[in-house]
């Protein structure tokens, strides 16, 4: 490294431009574990996950597992799965429904709510206050229309205002649904990549690459996708800090103006969704949220809502990642949500028409760091063109890398804030 | 919401991972079996090197592509399948896979797939359901992957030649995140 007295940062992180050692580096991995995944708000799962009491299904906190479970109150606990004794796991059943999780090694019992119970012979624990001796917990637990988030942290901000801009985006999606819920009920496919976690967060809202990396599904299928990534496109690219992003196809939906093209169908087919919208929503404003349609947004650090299905991003180690992705279920309305499993399984997962290729991409990406020049990656697409929308949101066209050089902007005052 | 426990004891992995209980039929149509033994590892030499033209052909009109995940016998009319192709679905996977621009295909996988455990479910009747296991060694440009799983068919003859209406690959691992799997299973 040259510049000696240079700071880190500004070494790393250069105006448009980021070190291929941020993908690959180990220590800065280790860096992001304590400093993003174990401070900020990290999207953990979805209430419809544990519908009933006592409920639970493992999940993940960066590289942790987690369990989300519904306590005996009704409750959403995020327990850490290590027994305080000598941490062994206290579950190793993926999900179910249980009221205690007794730990094998030495039968150690806790309460869903993470408090100890009991221990096997206790006469051999005298004075021990076993109040203090409960499960671990994610510190801080919010939920915003029914999606779970987690941070470690015991004080910053709250959901929401970490959310900020990105709100319209959820609801946005819950308003899809004729109830106003959503749900994550159909299990998730989880594909493995040897791939850095943000060349997945940045790929979300890169609407340059579809044109290129999809034109092969697009070729042969009747897909509209690729127009709305064309070099002409409407589509805008936003910014709403945070290191939120999204892809907001609306002006291209509105300028179109035909009810559920969206989801590259039509009111008609769909008779029993359009009945239950009108019904819910009214004909002007059923229609209004039918030509939207659902959004295409990155919530930082871990959640993409790619309008018909979520994928959570799990990060392993530097060099690799988990991709978990499921089709969005909107409650109450069957017909649309077998549509809804249908193209997410065509289009996600291990062997999807778009992921597999997207996760080819990350790949290469990511062995293209091994090779020394030049050292930095390039993200001045569409810099001249950036501008702000009426709230304030910075955006550029869908195709520009705006989104990346956000996402980096949030990256870097978070890593260099001292903890 | 019940408040009662809905399951107690050990998981379960077992029923989610082996799936419903199969009855197994000893064959003693040898001419048939052979048959059978001959046109799976038929599909097997045409998928390796990566046929597709030759491996669409060998499915019947109505026929059904279902890769689980996450368990055997979960249902596909609600839960999320690695692959649960109709023909017309297959047939997209399969020109996709010809325009030369599927990357995670490009280069094309390098793959030897060995099927065995071959056993006859059921052989009366206008449907021949088989079972066999198939391990598959892949490389390509990320590395090498084994990949393992329990395949059932269901053959049909068509006009006098056996076609395949249903197939049903369930990977060991399906419930583990596992790689991309871009070729033909």
């Amino acid at each position: 490294m040259d510049g000696t007295f240079e700071n880190r940062w500004d070494r790393l992180i250069r105006p448009g431009m980021v070190h291929g050692s941020l993908y690959s580096d180990e220590e800065i991995f280790r860096e992001e574990v304590e400093k993003i995944w174990f401070r900020t708000w990290v999207y953990i799962g979805h209430e419809s996950e544990v519908p009933d009491i006592n409920d639970f299904v493992t999940k993940t906190l960066g590289p942790m597992p987690v369990l989300m479970v519904r306590d005996r109150h009704g409750e959403i606990q995020l327990l850490l799965n290590r027994c305080p004794h000598r941490g062994n796991a206290v579950c190793v059943q993926e999900k179910g429904n249980r009221a205690r999780f007794t730990c094998p090694y030495h039968s150690w019992t806790f309460a869903n709510s993470g408090e100890l119970i009991n221990y096997a012979f206790p006469e051999g624990y005298q004075g021990v206050d076993k109040s203090k001796l409960g499960l671990g917990k994610v510190t801080r637990v919010e939920r915003y229309r029914g999606f779970v988030f987690g941070s470690m942290a015991a004080e910053g901000p709250t959901l929401k205002e970490h959310l900020g801009g990105a709100i319209r985006t959820i609801d946005q999606l819950c308003n899809n649904s004729p109830t106003g819920e959503v749900e994550i009920s159909a299990g998730f496919l989880r594909h493995r990549t040897r791939a850095n976690w943000k060349f997945i967060l940045e790929n979300e809202c890169d609407g340059y690459h579809p044109a290129f990396v999809h034109s092969s599904i697009f070729s042969v299928s009747d897909s509209a996708i690729g127009d709305l990534y064309g070099d002409k496109a409407l589509a805008v690219t936003r910014a709403f800090g945070n290191g939120h992003t999204e892809v907001d196809p609306r002006p291209e939906f509105r300028n179109c103006d035909v009810p559920m093209s969206w989801f590259g169908t039509t009111a008609a087919r769909l008779p029993e969704y359009t009945r239950q919208m009108i019904e819910t929503y009214g004909d002007t404003r059923a229609r209004e949220i039918m030509i939207d349609g659902t959004p295409h947004v990155m919530i930082f650090p871990n959640l993409f809502i790619a309008e018909i299905q979520i994928f959570v991003i799990q990060p392993v180690s530097a060099g690799e990642s988990i991709q978990h992705c499921t089709a969005i279920q909107f409650k109450g309305a069957p017909d649309i949500n077998r549509r809804l499993r249908q193209q997410t399984m065509g289009s996600v997962g291990p062997a999807g028409f778009l992921l597999a290729d997207d996760t080819e991409m990350y790949e290469r990406n990511q062995r293209g760091l091994e090779i020394r020049e030049p050292e930095y990656l390039f993200l001045k697409r569409g810099e001249h063109r950036e501008r702000r929308d009426e709230d304030g949101y910075l955006i550029g066209h869908s195709t520009d890398d705006l989104p990346s050089r956000e996402i980096w902007k949030h990256y870097r005052a978070i890593m260099e804030a001292e903890v | 919401m019940s408040t009662a426990e809905k399951t107690e004891g050990p998981p379960d992995i077992l029923t989610e991972w082996i799936g419903a209980k199969k009855s197994y039929r000893y064959s003693e149509d040898l001419l048939l079996y052979h048959e059978i033994s001959q046109f799976i590892y038929r599909e097997a030499r045409l998928q390796d090197p990566h046929d597709y033209d030759g491996w669409e052909a060998l499915w019947s009109d109505d026929a059904l592509y279902w890769v689980p995940a996450n368990g055997a016998d979960t249902d596909p009319e609600s839960r999320m399948s690695m692959i649960y192709d109709n023909r017309s679905r297959l047939a997209l996977r399969v020109r996709q896979l010809k325009t030369g621009r599927r990357h995670s295909q490009t280069p094309p996988s390098q793959l030897a797939r060995v099927i065995s455990n071959l056993e006859l479910l059921e052989a009366k009747g206008e449907e021949i359901r088989v079972a066999c296991n198939v391990q598959i060694f892949e490389t390509n440009l990320r590395g090498d992957v084994m990949w393992g799983a329990r395949n059932e068919y269901h053959l049909r003859r068509v006009s006098g030649a056996l076609k395949i209406a249903y197939k049903k690959v369930v990977l060991v691992n399906n419930n583990k995140a596992i790689w991309t799997l871009s070729f033909l299973l």
